[in-house]
Parts: structure tokens; sequence; C-alpha cells
């Protein structure tokens, strides 16, 4: 986090003065000026995200294009798996899937969403992982990939129950979307990339825009009464709901996918005895903590009472003495649920739902139960 | 005749001869934004000024509250254990955290008036 920087360094995304305009509150994010919430406030965004529509300026993250040199886009599919242990050849046209970037012992260096749009391959990576993303893509992929950085688009995502019926009244094939369909697209006339995706376990999309008409598309989207601007600390606590990891705090260099529970993510093509089995960095460790499991794994908790339990906070097996046995990796208040929810890492041992455990907070030991994620059921249209 | 002072860590202290009801500013309310948990010293706790006496939880994050004067902890206020939120919409008043006995008197001292509090914030 760059918190200390001069407000002056930091880089703004084109919807950066629509945000001041409605009152954003701005506070210095993975080198970016955002928004962490509106006069609203984040629980009532929240609340809103959950009941009708929420929208995300998400246009620091990072957006790619791979464009395969030969024209076939299974090259590039396969040029990415030598960097991810997904299935992208697997991939249909106009589908997206989440991948990891993995290093060499097995962590994760990114996590980040890959669509096929027929002639390339669409990429949605992290704001604070970005360069160093497309530095990793190019060094390894540059053979068979052109690479293309999309610095000239923003990024929008509409979030909550009615995002459909706001999406649709400008976009006439957003209906009939399913959850993780990806491709072009135009929205009030505009051309833009929409998935039916994000990242709040609500059903909504996110929607590729070329800079110069983000602000107009955006303003559009909110002109719907249903639709409101939500700013990064409901995002968080929205994904937190969801159980959904974030990056450098629950999954970073030193979790592998299956430490992470992120196994779901991983196609049995890519696991051993599959069709394309291993390949990708730090293969050998992923895939022996597949065959034989791994000695830790991240887990969500519950709190019996009101206090948030929250990053950093360590772990403990009694409610006195003993060494830690794991640490809160995200953690805070559930507008939602209306109690505190966490998630964090503990021995496998440990990580059975029901376990009882404790967190140190303030010097007191609070119970806590390992408790099934995602926390608030997700609502996929799937 | 009560007098309200405040400290420049944001909390606000209404003085009843030897007693002061302690919260947090309306100023502070707004900045830390959504209470969602508030926890409050134990009654007979002896607080040192400038001590860590209560904890405020937005959704965000935690905050201490500091004692703004020594003394012993007289009662707390359970409605914010059922109702964090009445930090936010009536953080002056109806959202006292504690009452503390005024150990030492001197210590009001380099406390601010109404006036001073609004000119620390601008």
């Amino acid at each position: 986090m760059l918190a200390r920087d001069d407000k002056d360094s930091l880089k703004r995304t084109p919807l950066h003065d629509l945000h001041v305009s409605l009152g954003g509150k701005m506070v210095p994010f993975a080198g970016y000026d955002m928004p962490v919430q509106y006069p609203a406030g984040v629980l009532k965004e929240h609340l809103h995200t959950r009941k009708q529509a929420g929208l995300f300026d998400v246009s620091h993250m990072g957006q790619l294009a791979l464009r395969p040199k030969s024209g076939s886009i299974e090259d590039a599919a396969r040029a990415l798996e030598r960097l991810v242990p997904q299935d992208i050849v697997a991939i249909a046209p106009g589908r997206q899937r989440y991948a990891q970037f993995t290093n060499e012992d097995g962590g994760i260096l990114d996590d980040l969403m890959v669509a096929n749009f027929g002639d390339h391959l669409f990429l949605v990576v992290n704001a604070a992982c970005k360069d160093a993303d497309e530095a990793h893509l190019r060094a390894h992929l540059s053979d068979t990939c052109v690479i293309d950085s999309l610095a000239d688009r923003a990024l929008i995502a509409l979030q909550g129950p009615k995002a459909e019926s706001a999406l649709a009244k400008l976009c006439a094939e957003a209906p009939s979307m399913k959850f993780m369909d990806a491709g072009p697209h135009e929205v009030a006339g505009i051309k833009c990339f929409v998935s039916r995706s994000g990242y709040t376990g609500e059903d909504g999309f996110e929607i590729s825009v070329p800079a110069t008409d983000a602000e107009h598309l955006a303003r559009t989207l909110l002109d719907d009464p249903d639709v409101m601007p939500i700013g990064l600390g409901a995002r968080d606590s929205l994904r937190l709901e969801a159980g959904l990891c974030l990056y450098g705090h629950d999954i970073d260099t030193e979790t592998t996918p299956v430490e992470a529970a992120l196994e779901w993510s991983v196609q049995k093509s890519r696991r051993s005895g599959g069709a394309r089995a291993g390949g990708f960095p730090g293969a050998e460790k992923i895939l022996a903590h597949f065959d034989h499991g791994a000695s830790r794994r991240r887990i969500g908790l519950r709190a019996e009472g009101r206090a948030p339990v929250r990053e950093g906070a360590l772990l403990f097996a009694d409610s006195a003495g003993g060494e830690p046995v794991g640490k809160v990796t995200s953690g805070g208040f559930g507008p939602s649920l209306n109690a505190p929810v966490a998630m964090g890492y503990v021995p496998t041992a440990l990580s059975a739902l029901e376990t009882k455990l404790f967190a140190e907070v303030r010097g007191q030991r609070l119970p806590l139960t390992v408790a099934a994620m995602p926390f608030v059921k997700n609502t996929y249209k799937r | 005749m009560t007098t309200t002072l405040y400290t420049s860590d944001h909390e606000w202290l209404a003085i009843d001869g030897d007693v002061a009801t302690v919260g947090i500013t309306d100023y502070a309310q707004s900045q830390l934004g959504d209470v969602v948990f508030v926890e409050l010293p134990k009654v007979g706790r002896t607080l040192k000024k400038a001590e860590a006496a209560a904890v405020v939880e937005s959704v965000k994050a935690a905050s201490d509250v500091y004692a703004p004067i020594s003394g012993e902890v007289l009662e707390t206020n359970d409605a914010l254990a059922a109702e964090p939120a009445l930090v936010n919409s009536d953080a002056q008043a109806a959202a006292w955290f504690f009452k503390i006995r005024i150990a030492d008197k001197s210590e009001l001292g380099g406390l601010m008036d109404e006036a001073a509090y609004k000119a620390h914030t601008a």
C-alpha cells in the first residue's frame, strides 16, 4: 500500500472526477486515489448491493490482451497454461475462468480472470500486481503471443440482484448471459467487453469500457434508481462475506492454491494423471498438495460475540496458553450477517467445520468456530 | 451546571462536579464511519489520563478511545452494546461511553473548550 504517499503521486482512474462529484471519500489504494466510501457509508452501500445494485469503479485493475501470433487461440491458451495451473485450452469462446499465476515454490503471484474472446484471451489482474504480471507475461509468452496492456480502458462492476435489469436497459444481451459468460457487447451504444462476474458473491457484470466513455456510461447506469455508487470499503466487506480471497492478504507468494482452498479452480486436466498435468511454475509442490494434502488450509471463521476479528489476529487452539496455531488474513464485520466474519490459515487438522478456535484481540481470547464459506450464499446466474 | 471539554484525540467530557461523562465527538464518528462494535472499560477500573480506555470498531477498522482524565470508572453505557450505531446517530449525548470520578481536576487544564475544539477540527 502507498498510504504515506503524497496525494499528487497517486494515479487516477477515468472515473476520478465522478467519485469526487459524488462525495466519495478518497484514499490511496494500490497507487490510486480511490473512493473508500460515499456519503451513504459502508454499511448502507454494502446492504444496497445485496438488495439492489451497486456500481464499483475497478479501473485500477489491469486489463491485458494475449493475441496468438499464429492466429490460433489454442496457441495462446497453451502458452498461458505454462504460467497458471488452470485449464485454459478448455475455456470456450465467450467464457471466462478464474486462475492464478504461480511461482516456482507453488505460491501465488496474482489471481486473475481469463476470458476467451475468440481470437484472443482477455485478462483482468490485480492493480498492485499488474506491472509485474505484464512483465511476467512478456518474459514467458512473447514467443507465442503479442501482449497488449489495455491501459486506455476503464472497468466498471455492476453487482447485485438488480444489476441485470439495470444493464438490460442499455444492453439487450445482458439477461441472456450466464455466470462467467464474457465477450464484446454494446452498452448504451458504446463498444464494451462484458462479463457476467464480479467479486461480491452477487449476480452482476463487469464492463470494460474505453476510458473516454467511462464517465458517461457510469452516469447513465447511476441514473437508474436501483443503482448506487459503492466504494472500496463495501467491496471488501462484500467479498469477505462471499468467502473470496483478497490478493496480498488471503493469498500471496507463500500460499499454494491447495492451502488457499482453491482446489475447485484447478481443473482435473492439469492435476496428476490429467491430459496436460503440470507444466506450470511450482507444479511439483502444488500437485503434491493435491495428491497428499497440504499441512495448512484457509478456513472461514464465525465469532460468538460482536467484536470484529481483524487481519493479523493470532489464532489459538485453547482459551489460554499455548503457541499460536494460525493467523487471520481477512476479518471484519459482515453487514449482511450483522456479525463478525474472518478467514485465516490453520493446520489442516484444525480446519474441519465446527472446530473451536480462539483469536487474540486486545489481549483477550475470543471464541471462534470454523465455518463454511461463503458466509453469505452467492446468487450467481449459472 | 455542566461544562463540556474536548481532547485533541476527539473525546468529549461533560463535567458535573467531580464526575465526568465521556464519549467521542460527532466529528470523530463522522471520520470513523459506521460503528459496529464498542468495547467499554469495566466498572471499577482505575484509568490513567491518556490510557486506552475503550475501543470503537467501524466496519473497516478499530480505533482506541483514550481516557481524557484519570479516575475510577463509575458506570458504562450498556445501550452501546445493543446498538453501537448510536455512536453515529447521537455521539455527543445518548452514545456516551462511561462516567468517571475525576481524580485530579488540575488535569482538566490541558483540554479544549468547544470553540478551541472547533478550530482544532476545522
